[in-house]
């Protein structure tokens, strides 16, 4: 059973310190290339930029396991130097545009600090303060000493903390996936043959994993991620029905989102072994977003696979919020369902 | 024909849980073909004849899904609030009633409407299965519901739910009963998750690697009142697609097709779709690409739970695939 305490910790906070937008990965790919060395019999990079890494188990007839967690992360990329450190920029990712505004930002590979500017309140008339600010209208601002180019990306600034129960931090979706995987490589379960990808490119559009999974061919496919928590209470108390997933719930299993329809036999099985082993999970309201598995899915003659997610409040802001205990149970019970798994799962028909 | 035709519409599949709808295809079919698998999609593969010098390896895609509807909450008072699978058209639910894979029945309701003039959204609409409260309701968060409606028999045209696409499946199977004889190594394919955007027939293609393929699914007409300017209606016989909006039709087979239709004097009409697409999307993306086409049957009222066709078009829509895999293909 893997361990979970302040190896953890730090392994999660170095991954959210990091700064990896979407196609421009690789201070993410460096720390997992560092974590898994000598974990796995093979490890490579792939032309995309997803790093692959196979572990054999052990006995026969074992299954073919493909695990995603994608590295990138949403952002920005410069596309315009208006001079004097100013750069006009777009959005990597999905973004809201009006959570942009005074936002700290760190820029390109030195990690440059710089600022989204927002006019003062004093400078500011009621109606100005009723429209959204238009992306055209925004700049990044890391003044004149600052060294940055076009086509470099920016990431919010903000430095990883805990407070008890609970981690704050940006792009914990998706370095809650990347920790868990690796967490995964280091106590492999024998029983499978686990077929590691770390990928780029998911939040414009599953990339990676699409070539990642060609490659890999596997029997069946997990996407590990991390899912928005929209819990909080309705203002005018009236029942929250749209949460997607609650904090303190556990992970999240997919049934149905925008990019796949989970192989019921998986999800069947991850929820026994939830019930077995005392594990809580809870269901993720179906609805849209993707993830890796959209793409797995689809990849060759098709593939079994769903999804499961550590809920976090707040995605694709500056901040998110999450509970460790949240993170912990997942990794348990991905543990738990893959040391579990057998070819039976799937050998009825879907 | 009909009382297939029926059995297939009543059966309840929404995509992604074509279990039931291809237990009754399984059955249908088993006795006409060669070989039968179930691919990881849950995609049914039917096999039938080997290849001659001067046949080919064709996939032929009918989808076995309809569209449906998922629970999302069950709220305290036993109301379900749920999602679309697939194109569900809001203005559709009010008043429609649904059946849940296990059988569950509910109606579907709306919140109280302020603006009477506006259609209620999805998150506006909730299911009543009669349950007193939450802990009485048997739907749990990610069941699956499709329309429930009977199918009705209106003597030349007939109304069902699903008619998009068991109609397609329908034309597969009864061209399986009456092809005689081909030089082709035909797959006949009972695809799944269609109206999520084609993923069945995305791995099966993959799976099948067709040196050609047609896709046989339903297409809109234009010949209800004010209805979309389209040259297409009900009656008069299958419709050859030319293009839709996720698909050009390889040109030669659009030929192959028209001009096997006039040589045997099976009525026809050429199809321009602005919206949507089919199967043969996917298989002509497939790989290194495939020679793709589509044989639609004309169908009015699409993704509502009162599909409408004409027999004589199904029927015409069989005469006109059994021709096609009956001889060499000229291209």
């Amino acid at each position: 059973m893997a361990a979970f305490g302040n190896a953890q910790l730090k392994l999660l906070e170095k991954l959210c310190n990091a700064c990896a937008v979407s196609g421009d990965e690789g201070e993410v790919r460096q720390i997992v290339l560092e974590e898994i060395q000598g974990l796995a019999d093979e490890v490579r990079v792939d032309a995309l930029g997803n790093v692959l890494a196979t572990k054999a188990g052990r006995g026969r007839n074992r299954p073919r396991v493909m695990l995603s967690a994608h590295m990138d992360e949403v952002g920005f990329m410069l596309v315009a130097d208006d001079g004097d450190g100013l750069f006009r920029f777009e959005i990597v990712g999905g973004m809201d545009i009006r959570q942009l505004p005074g936002k700290a930002v760190l820029v390109g590979p030195d990690h440059t600090p710089g600022v989204i500017g927002a006019r003062p309140i004093h400078l500011t008339t009621a109606e100005d303060r009723k429209r959204v600010i238009p992306l055209d209208a925004l700049r990044i601002d890391i003044g004149p000493a600052g060294k940055a180019k076009l086509g470099q990306r920016a990431t919010f600034a903000t430095r990883f903390q805990r407070n008890g129960p609970v981690v704050i931090a940006k792009a914990l979706d998706n370095r809650f996936g990347v920790a868990t995987l690796i967490e995964l490589l280091r106590n492999a379960p024998e029983n499978i043959d686990l077929l590691a990808a770390f990928t780029v490119q998911e939040e414009i559009g599953l990339r990676g994993a699409k070539v990642a999974a060609h490659a890999l061919d596997p029997d069946l496919g997990i996407a590990i991620d991390s899912t928005p928590a929209n819990d909080l209470p309705a203002h005018d108390g009236e029942e929250n029905t749209t949460y997607n997933t609650r904090l303190g719930c556990g992970p999240a299993i997919y049934i149905a989102d925008g990019s796949t329809l989970s192989d019921p036999r998986l999800v069947r099985h991850l929820e026994l072994s939830g019930e077995a082993l005392g594990i809580p999970f809870q269901i993720r309201q179906p609805g849209g977003g993707g993830t890796d598995a959209g793409s797995i899915h689809k990849a060759r003659a098709g593939v079994p696979s769903l999804s499961v997610s550590v809920p976090h409040r707040y995605a694709h802001t500056a901040a998110l919020i999450a509970r460790l205990d949240d993170w912990k149970n997942t990794l348990l019970l991905l543990q738990g369902g893959l040391s579990r798994l057998t070819r039976a799962v799937l050998a009825g028909e879907r | 024909m009909k009382p297939l035709i029926q059995k297939l519409t009543e059966t309840f599949s929404p995509s992604g849980y074509e279990g039931a709808i291809r237990e009754v295809i399984r059955k249908e079919v088993a006795p006409l073909v060669d070989e039968l698998r179930v691919d990881a999609l849950g995609n049914l593969i039917a096999s039938k004849g080997k290849r001659a010098r001067n046949g080919r390896r064709i996939m032929l895609a009918a989808h076995m899904d309809e569209i449906g509807l998922i629970a999302t909450h069950i709220d305290a008072g036993g109301f379900i609030r749920f999602t679309g699978i697939g194109g569900i058209r809001p203005q559709a639910l009010t008043g429609s009633r649904v059946r849940f894979t296990d059988g569950t029945a509910g109606v579907i309701g709306t919140d109280r409407i302020q603006d009477a003039t506006k259609v209620p959204t999805l998150e506006q609409c909730f299911i009543d299965v009669g349950a007193a409260d939450r802990k009485d309701c048997r739907v749990r968060v990610g069941d699956v519901c499709a329309f429930d409606r009977p199918f009705v028999d209106l003597g030349n045209r007939l109304v069902a739910k699903s008619m998009d696409d068991r109609i397609g499946c329908v034309v597969l199977i009864e061209t399986l009963r009456a092809l005689k004889g081909s030089p082709h190594e035909l797959y006949f394919v009972f695809t799944t998750q269609e109206e999520v955007g084609v993923r069945g027939a995305t791995t099966s293609a993959f799976g099948i690697d067709p040196e050609l393929g047609l896709a046989v699914d339903v297409t809109l007409t234009g010949d209800t009142p004010k209805g979309v300017k389209m040259e297409v209606s009900l009656g008069k016989g299958p419709a050859v697609k030319v293009k839709d909006s996720g698909m050009l039709a390889d040109p030669r087979v659009v030929e192959w097709m028209t001009s096997t239709a006039e040589k045997a004097r099976i009525p026809h009409q050429r199809e321009v779709l602005d919206g949507g697409s089919t199967d043969a999307r996917a298989i002509q993306l497939t790989r290194a690409g495939v020679p793709a086409g589509c044989l639609s049957v004309p169908t009015r009222y699409v993704h509502s739970p009162s599909e409408m066709v004409d027999m004589q078009d199904v029927v015409n829509s069989v005469k006109l695939l059994t021709a096609l895999l009956s001889k060499p293909v000229e291209f």
